[in-house]
């Protein structure tokens, strides 16, 4: 059995006021008050007995598991109660979930980025669960007159080893008043997990089909404004002046001014290229829509309004004169191309994009002389307590964060300028407001995914043995390459480079941030480097594997060879690799990123003529799995996305702003372009878990590309690959 | 400003709003049912479908005047207890990940199967087209679809 030490400060129970749910810790109950996670399998309790901040039991024996981090549509919300329940050992029928604010003194990594959530709060999830658990034990204990070993806790029951007597959580839970914190818990061997591994419904399935009010847009309170902003038309421009007087003497305005959410000492996460902004306020949303319509601003000119072809010729230029910001260097490529007997240049590009989370960028700030209650959706809500704070130059302790539903996140929000932008609206108008923004406002405020070029080149010798490789990427603002990632460590004589560029639009992380592109542009080149060697490309790839096992190559890689070739080999078998179907076309590729690794084969069919995606094979290795049915979700989710997004998205510039404003010419994938079959399958093994929010993506883009080869013929080298040209320029200067 | 009497998930209702109001934001901002959402306000996203008179439309571009005596149902409205056949095939499926855009889908989900009770997959597609799901859940929304039509 594992012994992990307990971290936690409470000396005891906690007796709590009866109540029926909600709030308990620390006054949160704004909007959702307990919410059973599927049927409750126990009554709703008179009395609440707080174990540690993640565990709440009702005398009823009804337990409420608090969820640190942002929901964006991972599923944390349930699979992370999921481990405090195993380890807690309760019933799921008795759980309810509540969301946690946001307790930077007791919580730790309450953040959704990096596909990090599960990851780093494995340990503390259990933890807590492990220690509500035998601290009930002592409970029961202490009341038999028998010590813990004596018992067994499972189910939410505790029993007599050698005797009948039983007794339920919550009727213990109201007599461990006084019971100290243990310092060290046993935690459960992972052949013993019941609930870990199982499928569980989302918890808050039952409210999003019946349309409860959940996402920071659907947050009121009494007295709340409506808040809608309009920042300048293009990157490069700053707000002047605007009609101020007409526009606050339409109907359904309450106020109108340029406001300032300008922080003297950015962090991190700061990114805002528009920091002044008209902000018009008034009671409901129509108005203030129409009053957008109705603005007329003076914009000055602070910088240079860029384009499509200033962005091709800030690539170009960074290929030859561009910082390079990371590299690695094994053998010596220059000599090996040099000696080679073959050798193939590509060149790969993707498009600046948006985000476009579905719901579009919100907050509630309600901020008075000496504090700020912020609501709202945040990927970040550590970062957005300390802007507002900063903001408002008030203590931390004085900003309150509370995490609604979040309709989306894909990186955007770990932006909080939004945030900022709510709590420096309230402070004008002097009262509590929502800020909202329209689709256009969003999809053209920036934070944008950058644009990328990756540069490949391989040389292949006599026997057609890969000898040497080299990779160069340039981007706007920074270059899309992981210098040790596969095939570092493979390959003999190796170079890698990544390459900064230069651009006024603000950019930020996109979903698997650079791997999505890199895992698209690796994987179709290796794919086309395979068929040149004359090689299956699974069984290429698995030598390449091979390779950096057994004789590996330089400094360390960032990567586990044999999981690697596993999650491949996995997909292999799956998908019954090597068998061909008429009229079916096979593309396959694999990508490590977030500590997962997946392997994915797409088969695809021509419709009227028109390549589409028939049935998806995912092979994932993300350690032990938590909530089965939804981790496949969110491989699905992957695949679609990275379809969606390497097929028809993409933003282009006049005049410093983008041509794409809403969804009428900004492509999303539609039903009918998606996939009929997506199949999930998990390497089974034991290693502790990873996330799933980015590594189904990446590998997708790939498999796409070479499927689509495969069924038309043609190379896809440039995204989106429905409309880009797809001709190869001359690259190499 | 003009008063509106209108009739939503069975319950009558007044409002005194602009006539170009678009209903979106009567639900929203005048009657407390947030479950229609806003997504992009050119009903191109789908997030905002209502049923009126029983047929999917987009709230977000249909003004409060041009209503008259139609029926309004909205996600809150569908069923008393999430137990309209096409909600328990959303939950039994477990369909959304971040949820925003599904009241959408499942408001042109019911309106198709209320339409055509068993839908081939290119019906679904063409029906479905135009709710965008930003997660990439179509292909169990396709599978809720139709187990929602063998039910």
């Amino acid at each position: 059995m594992t012994k992990i030490k307990t971290q936690f400060k409470r000396r005891s129970f906690l007796k709590i006021s009866a109540a029926s749910g909600g709030g308990m810790l620390i006054g949160f109950s704004w909007l959702n008050g307990c919410a059973p996670a599927e049927d409750p399998g126990v009554a709703v309790p008179n009395e609440w007995f707080d174990i540690n901040g993640y565990i709440k039991i009702g005398d009823t024996g009804m337990v409420t598991i608090y969820s640190p981090n942002p929901e964006i549509g991972q599923n944390v919300m349930t699979s992370m109660p999921m481990i405090v329940a195993e380890e807690l050992d309760v019933p799921w029928e008795n759980v309810v979930v509540e969301q946690a604010p946001l307790n930077t003194g007791f919580y730790q990594n309450q953040f959704a980025g990096g596909s990090l959530s599960i990851r780093l709060s494995w340990n503390a999830l259990r933890m807590a669960g492990a220690t509500g658990r035998r601290m009930l034990m002592e409970a029961a204990a202490k009341e038999w007159g028998l010590t813990v070993d004596q018992l067994t806790a499972s189910d939410g029951m505790i029993k007599e080893i050698n005797g009948d007597r039983v007794i339920g959580y919550g009727e213990v839970a109201g007599k461990a008043v006084g019971i100290e914190v243990p310092e060290e818990v046993d935690l459960k061997e992972i052949k013993d997990f019941k609930l870990i591994g199982s499928s569980k419904k989302n918890v808050e399935g039952k409210k999003i089909v019946t349309g409860k009010p959940l996402f920071g847009l659907d947050h009121k309170s009494d007295e709340m404004l409506v808040a809608m902003i309009e920042h300048p038309p293009a990157f490069g421009m700053k707000v002047k002046s605007f009609n101020e007087e007409e526009i606050k003497g339409m109907p359904g305005v309450t106020d109108a001014f340029i406001v300032d959410a300008a922080l003297e000492e950015p962090a991190r996460f700061d990114v805002n290229a528009f920091p002044q902004l008209i902000a018009i306020v008034g009671k409901t949303t129509w108005p203030l829509m129409q009053a957008k319509n109705a603005l007329r601003a003076e914009w000055e000119e602070v910088g240079v309004l860029e384009s499509s072809d200033i962005h091709a010729e800030r690539i170009a230029q960074a290929f030859k004169t561009g910082e390079i910001s990371e590299s690695r260097r094994d053998g010596d490529a220059d000599a090996a191309f040099e000696k080679a007997t073959t050798v193939i240049e590509r060149a790969y590009s993707s498009p600046f994009m948006a985000h476009n989370c579905m719901e579009p960028m919100n907050f509630y700030a309600n901020v008075t002389e000496d504090s700020a209650e912020m609501i709202g959706p945040t990927q970040t809500p550590e970062a957005l307590e300390a802007s507002v704070a900063q903001l408002l130059s008030l203590p931390l302790e004085n900003v309150t964060v509370n995490m609604t539903r979040i309709g989306g996140g894909f990186g955007r929000r770990l932006y909080p300028h939004f945030g900022v932008e709510a709590a420096a609206i309230s402070r004008k108008v002097g009262g509590p407001i929502k800020l909202m923004y329209t689709r256009e406002d969003d999809m053209t405020q920036g934070t944008y995914r950058p644009i990328y070029e990756s540069r490949y080149k391989a040389g292949l010798d006599e026997d057609n043995n890969l000898i040497a490789f080299s990779v160069r990427g340039a981007g706007l603002p920074d270059g899309p390459v992981f210098p040790n990632r596969f095939p570092a460590g493979a390959i003999a004589n190796y170079t890698a480079e990544k390459i900064k560029g230069d651009t006024n639009l603000s950019t930020g992380a996109w979903r698997a941030p650079r791997s999505h592109f890199t895992a698209g542009a690796e994987q179709s080149f290796l794919d086309e480097v395979a068929e040149l060697a004359g090689k299956d490309p699974i069984e290429f790839r698995l030598e390449l594997f091979d390779r950096a096992k057994n004789s590996p190559v330089g400094k360390k890689y960032d990567y586990d060879a044999d999981r690697y070739a596993g999650v491949l080999e996995l997909v292999k078998e799956k998908s019954n690799w090597g068998e061909s179907k008429e009229g079916v076309y096979r593309g396959v590729a694999a990508y490590f990123c977030h500590s997962t690794y997946v392997a994915e084969v797409f088969d695809m069919v021509l419709e009227n003529g028109e390549p589409k995606v028939q049935k998806v094979w995912c092979a994932v290795d993300c350690g032990i799995v938590i909530n089965r049915d939804a981790a496949k979700n969110m491989i699905e989710g992957g695949v679609v996305d990275g379809i969606g997004h390497g097929m028809y998205s993409e933003l282009t510039f006049e005049n410093g702003a983008s041509n794409q404003k809403n969804f009428d010419n900004y492509q999303l994938i539609r039903h009918s372009q998606a996939p009929k079959e997506i199949e999930v399958f998990f390497v089974e093994n034991e290693i502790a878990p990873t996330g799933l929010g980015e590594p189904g993506l990446p590998p997708a883009v790939g498999a796409l590309a070479n499927a689509l080869y495969k069924a038309t013929g043609q190379r896809y080298y440039h995204s989106p690959f429905a409309t880009a040209d797809q001709g190869q320029k001359k690259m190499m200067g | 400003m003009a008063e509106y009497n209108i009739r939503v998930n069975g319950k009558n209702q007044t409002v005194d709003v602009d006539p170009s109001t678009p209903v979106l934001w009567v639900l929203r901002d005048h009657l407390d049912l947030v479950g229609t959402k806003f997504g992009c306000g050119i009903a191109q996203c789908g997030a905002c479908t209502i049923h009126i008179d029983g047929v999917a439309m987009r709230s977000c571009i249909t003004p409060i005047s041009a209503i008259g005596d139609q029926k309004i149902t909205t996600i809150e409205g569908l069923s008393q207890n999430a137990d309209h056949a096409i909600q328990k095939a959303w939950l039994a499926h477990d369909v959304p990940q971040c949820g925003y855009c599904q009241a959408g889908q499942i408001m042109s989900a019911s309106a198709l199967l209320d339409e055509n009770p068993t839908p081939s997959d290119d019906e679904i597609d063409a029906a479905m087209n135009g709710n965008i799901c930003r997660c990439g859940t179509y292909t169990r929304i396709k599978k809720a679809i139709k187990t929602a039509a063998n039910s």
